[in-house]
């Protein structure tokens, strides 16, 4: 099962390798990670993705709270959810019109131009990790020149929240 | 007041009532040593290696239950303490590790003796701070032995660069009474309605079993272990580590569990329906095949670490708390008579264990005529009364003295259990001698272990810490030579160690006494002398059967039933329980 794992982490050097240390060491797996400071400049928000038994799963988030720089932990993926990920892919065009056909291919799914240069378009895109993968299917393989992803970012809907 | 930061060191350790610092000087901790040369109220032992220092302090702490505080420079000093450290990250032991850095402009430019200690130590600590302002100095050592010593301990490093002990800079100083930190709250209390569970749990009983570990001495809960045990009437085993939490001599005592623990342990174990696993976090050691483990049992587990519980075995009930504090509310939750446990079905199952005990699975040839390593540490439990302080290296000396030093109290068997450290045994002798100058400290040893730690002979000498060494000299490494014996028939690579000291002549070198022993009948003579030598350290040679096995051995990968058995013993050994 997949599960999207949030945290709060005190905004201090090295926090963020004990955190991936501890995925190499006990041989977790991580499928994204992604880390920012929050309003609050002491804590920094990670988000992380992995996959793993119920069990595993179980052992990372103990595990994960045992670390004396981790605040808090939610696993979004218990609760509804938001997650979205950014990403930006970078499509060699022959002419106007498969730029135009980028462009169609981009706009039902929230994506927009965000770069013509030359023979290249730029199309920057938000959404879920899926989504993101459906759009680099439907585009002919050999026309992609570069793809970046932010790795997914999440937050629970309603009430519940992750803050200390 | 207004001190340097190497004064605000030493100041701190002072005032958070540090005896000794175990250590090894070096260039990025000079300012510190200059600090601890102009006091005398913080002791500092001079070790011969850096992972002395950490074993030593490790023993003091395992023996004392205070945390066990290091003082290394950067670089190798840092790197040779790691295995220290890992040593007592594997069992839980408190320590502080001062770590000195080359100074902060210079880290990360490979500078002279730079290591990223931090780094390095990471995967083997409970946590580590770099200091990186002289101010942040005193909070960080504050939440270093917080953190050492709360909730499930373990070693903490403090990495200290050289420019935070300028001496030429003084700030104001005051000692932090205090410490906060808002991501760490360890459990004390255990879950009440998980409490009632578990008790019910237990009076439904028919085969009981209570199954426990390191935890019960690191929480000082062993007189709460003993009025529960008492009071339910069950069965009780320890494993490595937590032997001594409850008297080897009790009758309800079965022994150690688990890859050479006894027959009727093992047996109990899996014959059981309900086990009570109390501080102890179901290692391989003690499981054997996870998939065969208790097989009939609910299991209740205690432990202060939820990240313990449900593991490597899942448990029906879990209570994460601080045992001393679960002990206390299961006894009150017991009532004031006994235990209403079925004392019928008890009184069954007590006849199945005894019939299990009679097939005495920890005999030995006593009628051999060389030294057999049992016959050594039985006799060394008689003549210290069992009193004695017992500290191991790692291999089959270590086994026999858990199978055969009948240890009554907590604190006093002080062994390597989890990271297996072979060199830990004569350093730790020390730092428990330290503790308690008063009582007996025997190491109980093997050529080949000795021999990765033998330089703090010197330092016995220098402190006068007048340990006895329990050489059992069977010229082999002698747990990875039983192990080619059974599952490589007999091929013993590299397992036999040719050029061998004359320990004699090498402890009499380092200033102490040497008695060489090959015959059982000089073993109980030796003893005595070396024990009548209060104030010496005394090596005791003794030149044992090489070929000797420990018995019983479940193999790697198997069952608690499948046991093999010493060829002495009678209990039924079936075919697939025949190694290998």
């Amino acid at each position: 099962m997949r599960h999207i794992l949030s945290l709060l982490m005190e905004n201090e050097s090295g926090a963020l390798s004990r955190v991936a240390g501890l995925f190499s060491a006990r041989g977790y797996n991580i499928e994204s990670l992604t880390v920012a400071p929050t309003e609050d400049p002491t804590l920094s928000r990670m988000t992380l993705v992995t996959r793993g038994s119920e069990q595993i799963i179980e052992q990372i988030i103990k595990q994960l709270n045992k670390l004396v720089d981790v605040v808090k932990l939610i696993d979004l993926t218990e609760g509804e959810h938001i997650e979205r990920e950014l990403m930006l892919i970078k499509i060699r065009t022959a002419d106007e019109n498969q730029r135009a056909e980028i462009g169609r291919l981009a706009e039902p799914n929230g994506g927009t131009l965000v770069d013509e240069s030359g023979d290249t378009v730029t199309v920057e895109l938000i959404g879920s990790g899926d989504q993101l993968d459906a759009f680099i299917n439907s585009v002919e393989r050999s026309s992609i020149i570069e793809t970046v992803r932010t790795g997914a970012s999440g937050i629970s809907r309603g009430t519940r929240s992750l803050r200390i | 007041m207004e001190l340097n930061g190497s004064e605000i060191l030493v100041q701190f350790l002072k005032d958070e009532g540090v005896e000794y610092v175990f250590g090894y000087p070096g260039g990025a901790v000079l300012h510190i040593y200059d600090a601890l040369f102009q006091q005398d109220d913080v002791r500092h032992v001079l070790v011969r290696h850096e992972q002395g220092a950490t074993h030593a302090a490790d023993g003091y702490a395992r023996a004392s239950g205070k945390p066990g505080v290091v003082l290394v420079t950067s670089g190798p000093g840092a790197t040779n303490a790691v295995t220290g450290i890992a040593t007592a990250y594997l069992d839980s032991i408190p320590l502080v590790v001062i770590t000195g850095q080359v100074a902060t402009p210079f880290i990360g430019s490979d500078a002279f003796q730079e290591v990223d200690s931090v780094g390095i130590t990471r995967p083997c600590v409970k946590h580590n701070f770099l200091v990186k302002n002289r101010e942040d100095l005193a909070a960080t050592l504050k939440k270093a032995f917080y953190v050492a010593t709360s909730g499930r301990p373990g070693p903490v490093v403090v990495d200290v660069p050289k420019d935070v002990t300028d001496p030429g800079i003084r700030i104001p100083y005051e000692y932090p009474q205090e410490v906060s930190l808002r991501s760490y709250n360890p459990v004390t209390k255990g879950h009440p309605g998980q409490i009632k569970r578990a008790i019910k749990l237990l009076r439904a009983a028919q085969q009981p079993m209570i199954y426990t570990g390191g935890g019960v001495v690191l929480s000082e809960a062993s007189d709460e272990l003993i009025a529960l045990t008492h009071k339910l009437g069950f069965p009780i085993t320890n494993t490595l580590m937590g032997l001594g939490a409850y008297p080897a001599t009790d009758k309800q005592f079965v022994g150690m569990l688990g890859m050479h623990g006894t027959y009727e342990a093992n047996m109990a174990m899996h014959e059981c329906d309900v086990l009570l696993a109390i501080g102890a976090r179901f290692d391989d050691r003690v499981t054997g095949k996870i998939a065969e483990f208790c097989p009939n049992a609910k299991i209740v587990h205690v432990d202060i670490d939820p990240a313990s519980i449900s593991k490597n075995v899942k448990v029906d009930i879990p209570i994460v708390g601080d045992v001393k504090h679960v002990l206390t509310e299961l006894i009150r939750e017991l009532g004031s008579r006994d235990g209403n446990v079925d004392s019928a079905a008890l009184e069954k199952w007590w006849r199945q264990i005894n019939e299990w005990k009679s097939h005495n699975c920890l005999q030995y040839d006593r009628d051999s005529d060389v030294i057999k390593p049992q016959f050594v540490i039985e006799k060394l439990y008689e003549i210290t009364g069992g009193e004695a302080y017992v500290t191991s290296d790692v291999g089959q000396h270590q086994m026999w003295a858990a199978q055969f030093y009948k240890f009554d109290k907590p604190r006093r068997w002080i062994n390597s259990g989890g990271l297996g450290t072979m060199g830990f045994g004569l350093p730790a002798a020390l730092g428990v001698k330290l503790a308690f100058p008063d009582s007996d400290v025997a190491c109980v040893t093997g050529e080949a272990s000795i021999q990765m730690c033998i330089q703090e002979l010197s330092t016995a000498m220098q402190y006068m810490l007048p340990v006895k060494v329990i050489n059992l000299n069977n010229g082999y490494m002698g747990m990875v030579r039983q192990w080619q014996e059974f599952f490589y028939e007999s091929r013993y690579s590299h397992s036999y160690v040719d050029a061998l000291p004359d320990f004699v002549k090498l402890a009499e070198s380092y200033g102490h006494i040497g008695i060489r022993i090959e015959k059982p009948a000089d073993v109980e003579g030796a003893l005595k002398e070396a024990f009548g030598h209060k104030d010496r350290l005394v090596f005791l040679d003794f030149l044992t059967d090489k070929t000797e096995n420990v018995y019983p051995m479940i193999a790697a990968g198997k069952g608690h039933h499948e046991m093999h058995m010493t060829p002495e013993c009678k209990a039924p050994q079936s075919s697939e329980r025949e190694l290998a």
